[in-house]
């Protein structure tokens, strides 16, 4: 701290690299994750795609049960079941426009601009890079400063969209244990009840969420509430990434469940009535 | 004595160079950088490379070890197979300056471009008061060893080598979040200089810092996603913006946002009203010397590095002429006796 020593003018040669032929010298497995992650998004959204363009077993209803599926929900189409459609039907029928028009586009925008699933996507599919230390598949690279990518920055509406999606899928699960002949309990409520509370703590874990709730203060000690509500959050959030495929699989099966009971391939298992 | 193992290790300069073949001991216990302290002593006596600590604590020994950028003195030899040949390269995204020691004046440069934490005006140092909660998020940063694996990996500057103007890198995210963080930093716009400067709209947050870092920071989830949620408030939010227009027109930004001085004005502590118990002795407003600002170069800047400047580490916020910690007696403050 005392002495004083002589300062050179420092100007930084302008240096080269080491020279290593090689693109990576990666020698485990690194393309076993972008190869996963792409064979299951591409199943999952063909699985998806399918169900949603076939516009049909979506709704199963009994005497005491009445599932609809949360591709479907809600339902708006002219289309849909009249008891499927709990907030009304305005959308025309036409066999390109989903039933579920005002949910699926948000749906799929907020899993689509979710960090985690950023990072899968850009790593898999886009190859930006594909692995840690392994180089990135493109010649420029601009990251997220420019259109369309700057659009991620919009992943705070989109959350809360699907906080809205939540509560109308809280709502579906209320309505399923009521049937045409009253309240009933079978294991499709409970599929669909796993799904409700799984996709909750997928919305709630966003680090969007996180952020909202608490990150952005700069002062946790004047916010106390707020404080507890992060620490709570930043707890879940640690499991953005698990939340976001057992939410897939969650989603797909409750889905499949619908729509097994909806074309009689199997019976609902009940519990009560 | 060990069994022989096989070892490339990458020998060469910015001229040029290629991976050597070795077969060198190994014995139980050893990590990547006693193999290549073996080799200079029995085969390569001019093998250059950086090393200090052997601890995992110092940040020097940075090297790409089977292609993954590690802390040699942190990569078990035990977690290789015992016939597999292990490949050792100088970090790849600096400029080599000979066999496994490269250039990481980018990483310097970066640092000395971050505005250093501002001193709160009419607080003197010495009288700081945080509380934990509120300090604990930037404690989590400050475990940073600079070994700059993160910043090797991360491929916008891995790859793209004409971003490096333009991008800080992830060890600069943490140092912005942290001061963002900070309970007591002056400064304002940081997230802006996070933005513009430092170029975090450049990361897509595929994590690779996180994954190599020694220290187990959780760089992408704890300091860059929420600095780019940061950003968002101050830029891509209109909801936010509204609510400030309406309900909080101090946050609004200032027309002409003036620079920070590199040392605040000190001005007198505020008058306190209603203090609860103030022990005797205390003398609040004592005279606290004003802070010189440091030398600068020619350039304007400071020095790079300690081994052209007087010192390791920037220069100090509160001026060059302070020294911490100060003299107990000078300080503002006076420790409660247990009777009280």
């Amino acid at each position: 701290m005392t002495t004083t020593s002589a300062r050179p003018a420092v100007t930084p040669p302008a240096g080269t690299r080491a020279e290593i032929p090689a693109k990576t010298l990666r020698t485990d497995r690194w393309w076993l994750e972008p190869a996963l992650t792409v064979l299951g998004l591409t199943v999952w959204l063909a699985y998806g795609l399918v169900h949603i363009a076939m516009q049909r077993w979506y709704f199963a209803e009994g005497p005491g049960y009445s599932y609809l599926t949360p591709f479907y929900s809600p339902c708006v189409n002219n289309g849909c079941v009249p008891e499927s459609a709990h907030f009304g039907r305005f959308v025309p029928d036409w066999p390109l426009i989903p039933y579920a028009l005002l949910s699926l586009p948000f749906l799929l925008l907020f899993r689509l601009t979710c960090y985690y699933y950023r990072r899968a996507y850009y790593r898999s599919f886009w190859l930006s890079p594909p692995a840690c230390a392994v180089p990135d598949g493109h010649k420029a690279y601009t990251g997220e400063t420019r259109f369309p990518l700057i659009f991620q920055n919009l992943h705070r509406y989109v959350f809360y969209a699907a906080v809205v999606i939540s509560l109308i899928n809280t709502y579906d699960l209320i309505l399923s244990f009521h049937g045409t002949e009253g309240f009933g309990f079978g294991l499709g409520n409970v599929v669909l009840g796993v799904n409700v509370v799984l996709l909750w703590a997928y919305t709630v874990s966003c680090h969007s969420c996180r952020h909202i709730m608490g990150g952005r203060l700069k002062h946790f000690s004047a916010h106390p509430i707020r404080y507890r509500a992060w620490t709570f959050i930043s707890m879940l959030n640690t499991q953005h990434k698990e939340l976001a495929w057992i939410t897939l699989g969650t989603l797909a099966l409750t889905d499949f469940y619908v729509m097994a009971v909806a074309a009689d391939w199997i019976s609902d298992l009940r519990f009560i009535n | 004595m060990g069994a022989l193992r096989r070892f490339k290790v990458w020998r060469g300069d910015k001229a040029g160079g290629q991976l050597e073949d070795f077969k060198v001991e190994v014995n139980e216990g050893e990590v990547v950088l006693d193999i290549l302290h073996r080799l200079q002593a029995t085969q390569t006596p001019d093998l250059a490379v950086r090393w200090n600590c052997k601890a995992g604590k110092c940040g020097s020994c940075s090297m790409e070890v089977n292609g993954m950028p590690r802390l040699g003195c942190m990569t078990r030899m035990s977690t290789f197979a015992e016939d597999e040949t292990v490949t050792v390269t100088p970090l790849r995204t600096f400029p080599v300056i000979r066999d496994l020691v490269t250039d990481v004046s980018f990483n310097y440069e970066k640092a000395r471009d971050m505005p250093a934490f501002a001193p709160p005006s009419g607080v003197a140092p010495g009288e700081y008061r945080m509380q934990q909660v509120d300090v604990e998020r930037s404690q989590e940063f400050r475990k940073c060893i600079e070994c700059f694996l993160c910043q090797t990996t991360c491929h916008v500057v891995r790859d793209h080598d004409e971003n490096k103007k333009a991008f800080a890198g992830p060890r600069y995210f943490i140092r912005a979040a942290e001061l963002d963080m900070h309970p007591l930093d002056a400064k304002t716009d940081r997230k802006d200089f996070a933005h513009e400067q430092q170029g975090l709209g450049y990361c897509n947050i595929t994590k690779c810092c996180t994954e190599v870092c020694p220290e187990h920071i959780k760089i992408t989830d704890n300091a860059i996603i929420p600095m780019k949620e940061r950003v968002v408030d101050n830029r891509y939010d209109p909801l936010v913006w509204l609510g400030r227009k309406i309900f909080r027109r101090d946050q609004l930004p200032a027309q002409a946002p003036a620079p920070h001085p590199v040392v605040a004005p000190r001005q007198p502590p505020p008058p306190r009203v209603g203090t609860h118990h103030i022990p005797l002795g205390v003398i609040w407003h004592k005279p606290q010397p004003d802070g010189l600002e440091a030398e600068v170069g020619p350039d304007g800047k400071m020095p790079l590095t300690e081994v052209t400047f007087d010192r390791a580490g920037a220069a100090s916020p509160f001026g060059d002429n302070v020294t911490f910690p100060l003299p107990p007696d000078s300080l503002n403050y006076q420790h409660p006796k247990s009777d009280d």
